[in-house]
């Protein structure tokens, strides 16, 4: 069964088309790369799809349901989780916080309003579980503002990873990283579980060509070229609107 | 009979609703300041007329606006600009200007209504067949369709107006390409402030002049922005006929509940389109 | 340290009646009490929520009002005055708030004044409700008492009450959402939240304070009329929460102490208390908008700092206060 579909997607803002006609599937479990210039609309495509924008035409479907007209917190409990390519951290807040914030929007125990949360210790064990998968651990309660951009770059993939998606979108994971700090979140999101699908955006050849499986190219809106990685890897569109840049 | 004269009596309000919105809608529209000085500048400018008044008519109305842009260009360049990046706090500082003009409105003027006599020739009424719609009130519709089209005309075909456009539209972009836009902001508070200054003074004959009347019509100029959409000129237009017309009404056939009617529009049009009827929709 | 403080003035605040010389200055002292509630109820909204309210004014007006009516014209029990003024309150709260949240920004701070000004015509026209300008005065019978000490006591007792609650909630998972929404609203509905909703509940909880402000408030005075809920007294409730520490649960009332003190001390003096707020308006906004004592902490450490690095040149200057 496929895990998201898009059917016609379009989005214009006033008369400019960002995305124009949109189609592809993403199977279960399948590692899916998204890939195209800048200003191509892959953003834009993430907001699409977890409901931050409204298609202005098409629909879109998470395992057989058209969640189309549902709002963003409504496609998150459906199992949407993810990243954003401008960090969208709680920056005044410990790390763990922010992962403790992120596991609790998934449960009914959000809309409590009595009960200390800092003294929660399921949350606060769950949460530090996640902030070992992304090494962070080691700073568990330090405040996000004095972190470096490398482990808030991580903090993002921990906040996704709290909500238990079952379609995680990753936009820009390694973007503004360096050397090692991408060999890290390289292992990080080889170790995610198989049976999670995986929608990626990023520019880093090496570590995004080894991570999916298929690659939809984007360019000015349109689908250009969607595929088997060898398949589009090979086809001469791709080079062209792409790679030779 | 009744439905035609409380039409034209609600226009006559609605034009001074625009004067007082316009520079309001104007101010937000490009600067993302709501300046909670407007009422106050509306009220201050009648003061002035009533105070200018013997040096005739038009001198008043001229003072009125040339005082309230003055005084508008400070409060850009004293208070907002030194704030700039911190809305609320531009919100709460002109706030509390507010309370000082008005204030001091009420210090000069003291606390008694003041009206003020509308010269000779718009004295009286025109007939028409059984109708008599009185000069001044025409006069003030006239005025307001008049500083409508002319600020139309300014925005969409001066330069000032496609600099204006241009910033409003993206202000680092219009910045980056040369647009002097703290000199353009300047401009339009000042203009904006005449036009409340001017509002009040062109007001006064009809609602006389006296304290509170800040914040009785400061509402109503927040009510016709939401209503119309922030920084639409065209919007800042219908919404003050819209409150116009609802409020004049209102005041007629339900005078202990006029102001709960007011509620209507709002609710009506924040249900449908939350940006206002005219206001560009948000990403 | 802060467990000390607060117990300490606690038990100041307990022992304050037999400090003061007399009803007159228990009297402010009860005044403070109860604009300190209203100023926690604005800084509910705005603080922990984000949401600044140019309106609250309303709801503290339309509390007194239901109150007056019920009690005062209707010749209710005290109780049921109460009881009627606490759903009527409540109930406006959630209409308000259904159309104030339909914006955000400074949208939603230009519809709350709206709404509250609102208000204040109907109460100012609709005299057969609420005898306009002249106000409605209640008798000794129509409040809960009309003895200093124990209104004093009172309204102490629902002050302490609410903080302790408000407190709790603050601390617990939906506080922790209110204050999420607050800071990064995109992120949280990313994460499953509803922020509407959100929204909604803490504009509902600051309206339910501002009601319980106003039922205290038409107590001490036993009197309400249109200037209680002018945009000066919403003004002045803002004015008391950034003064005091916008987003603090102790800082609004230290600013209701301030604000109120000021205007009696001033009423004293002159009756140009408005030109007065503005000055103050203008001189925190610009000077300490952190509020009054992160802003005096400052001021004064960089006055100590340039004195001594006047004095020993070798000296080095240690930043002293941290922004949060
Ligand atoms: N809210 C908006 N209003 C108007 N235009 C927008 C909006 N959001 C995006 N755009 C435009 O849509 C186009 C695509 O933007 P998008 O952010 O999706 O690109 P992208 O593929 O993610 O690029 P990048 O690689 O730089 O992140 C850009 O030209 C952008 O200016
Ligand atoms: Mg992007």
């Amino acid at each position: 069964m496929s895990a998201l579909e898009l059917n016609n997607l379009s989005k214009s803002f006033g008369g400019l088309h960002v995305i124009s006609d949109v189609s592809f599937k993403v199977m279960e479990g399948e590692r899916r790369l998204i890939l195209g210039p800048n200003g191509a609309g892959k953003t834009t495509l993430f907001n699409l799809i977890a409901g931050d924008l409204a298609p202005s035409f098409g629909t879109i479907s998470l395992a057989g349901e058209d969640v189309s007209a549902l709002p963003t917190n409504r496609r998150a409990a459906r199992g949407i989780g993810r990243t954003f390519q401008i960090l969208t951290l709680f920056s005044g807040e410990t790390v763990i916080r922010n992962v403790v914030l992120a596991s609790l929007g998934r449960t009914s125990r959000r809309w409590k309003p009595f009960g200390s949360l800092d003294a929660d210790e399921e949350f606060r064990a769950s949460a530090m579980e996640i902030l070992r998968t992304v090494m962070l651990d080691y700073i568990a309660d330090k405040c996000v503002s004095e972190t470096s951009y490398g482990e808030r770059r991580r903090l993002e993939i921990a906040m996704a990873l709290a909500q238990q998606p079952r379609l995680l979108l990753l936009d820009e994971p390694l973007a503004g990283l360096s050397k090692e700090e991408r060999k890290g979140v390289e292992g990080l999101l080889n170790a995610l579980p198989r049976s999670l699908t995986v929608i990626m955006i990023e520019h880093d050849m090496d570590v995004a060509l080894g991570f999916a499986d298929r690659i939809a190219l984007l360019q000015n809106g349109k689908l250009l070229v969607d595929g088997s990685r060898d398949e589009v890897i090979a086809d001469p569109r791709t080079k062209e609107a792409y790679l030779a840049e | 009979m009744f439905w035609i004269t409380g039409l034209f009596n609600s226009l006559a309000f609605a034009a001074v609703l625009f004067l007082l919105a316009a520079g309001f809608s104007l101010i937000f529209g490009l600067m993302r300041v709501a300046n909670l000085t407007h009422g106050a500048f509306f009220m201050l400018g009648g003061y002035l007329a009533t105070s200018a008044i013997g040096a005739g008519f038009w001198i008043a109305i001229v003072a009125a606006g040339a005082g309230c842009a003055l005084l508008g260009g400070l409060v850009q360049h004293l208070l907002v600009q030194r704030l700039a990046g911190r809305e609320l706090a531009q919100v709460l500082g002109t706030l509390g200007l507010s309370f000082i003009v008005a204030d001091q409105c009420l210090l000069i003027w003291s606390g008694d209504p003041i009206s003020l006599a509308p010269p000779a020739f718009l004295q009286g009424a025109a007939r028409l067949g059984m109708f008599a719609f009185p000069l001044y009130r025409l006069f003030l519709i006239v005025v307001a369709a008049f500083v409508a089209i002319a600020l139309w005309l300014v925005v969409e075909r001066t330069t000032l107006g496609a600099k204006i456009r241009a910033a409003v539209d993206d202000r680092e972009m219009a910045r980056a390409t040369g647009i002097p836009v703290s000199r353009l902001f300047t401009v339009v508070f000042c203009l904006g402030s005449a036009l409340a200054g001017i509002g009040g003074a062109l007001a006064a004959p009809v609602l006389s002049v006296y304290p509170g009347l800040d914040t009785e019509m400061l509402p109503l100029a927040l009510l016709v922005v939401i209503l119309g959409g922030i920084g639409s000129l065209a919007g800042a237009l219908i919404g003050s006929v819209l409150i116009g017309i609802i409020y004049t009404f209102g005041q007629i056939l339900l005078p202990d509940l006029s102001y709960v009617i007011l509620f209507l529009p709002m609710v009506i049009v924040l249900a449908v389109r939350p940006e206002g009827l005219l206001g560009r929709q948000a990403a | 340290m802060k467990t000390v403080g607060i117990i300490f003035i606690t038990a100041i605040a307990c022992i304050l009646p037999f400090l003061l010389p007399g009803n007159f200055y228990l009297g402010i002292a009860t005044q403070i009490l109860v604009y300190g509630l209203f100023a926690v109820s604005v800084n509910t909204l705005a603080g922990y929520g984000g949401m600044v309210s140019l309106g609250h004014a309303g709801f503290l007006g339309i509390a007194a009002y239901a109150y007056a009516v019920t009690s005062g014209t209707y010749g209710f029990s005290p109780w049921i005055a109460v009881g009627a003024a606490l759903l009527i309150g409540t109930a406006a709260a959630a209409v308000f708030g259904l159309i104030a949240l339909r914006t955000s920004g400074l949208s939603f701070l230009m519809i709350t004044l709206a709404l509250g000004q609102i208000v204040w015509g109907v109460a100012f026209r609709y005299t057969d409700l609420t005898n306009g300008d002249n106000g409605i005065s209640l008798g000794r019978a129509s409040v809960i008492s009309a003895d200093p000490l124990t209104l004093y006591y009172v309204c102490l007792a629902v002050l302490a009450l609410v903080m302790v609650l408000l407190a709790a909630f603050i601390r617990s998972p939906l506080g922790a959402a209110i204050k999420g929404v607050r800071d990064q609203p995109r992120r949280m509905s990313t994460l499953g939240y509803n922020t509407w909703a959100i929204r909604y509940v803490a504009y509902l909880v600051s309206g339910f304070v501002a009601t319980v402000s106003g039922i205290l408030y038409v107590q001490i005075f036993q009197f309400i009329s249109p200037h209680a809920l002018s945009l000066t007294v919403s003004s002045e409730a803002v004015l008391m929460v950034i003064a005091g520490g916008i987003g603090t649960l102790f800082g609004p009332l230290l600013g209701a102490g301030v604000v109120v003190l000021l205007k009696n001390v001033a009423s004293a003096y002159t009756d140009r208390w408005p030109t007065l707020l503005g000055c103050i308006f203008l001189f925190i906004i610009i000077a300490m908008p952190e509020g009054l004592l992160p802003g005096s902490k400052r001021i004064l450490a960089g006055m100590i700092g340039s004195f001594r690095k006047g004095a020993a040149p070798s000296a080095s200057l240690q930043p002293t206060s941290r922004a949060r």
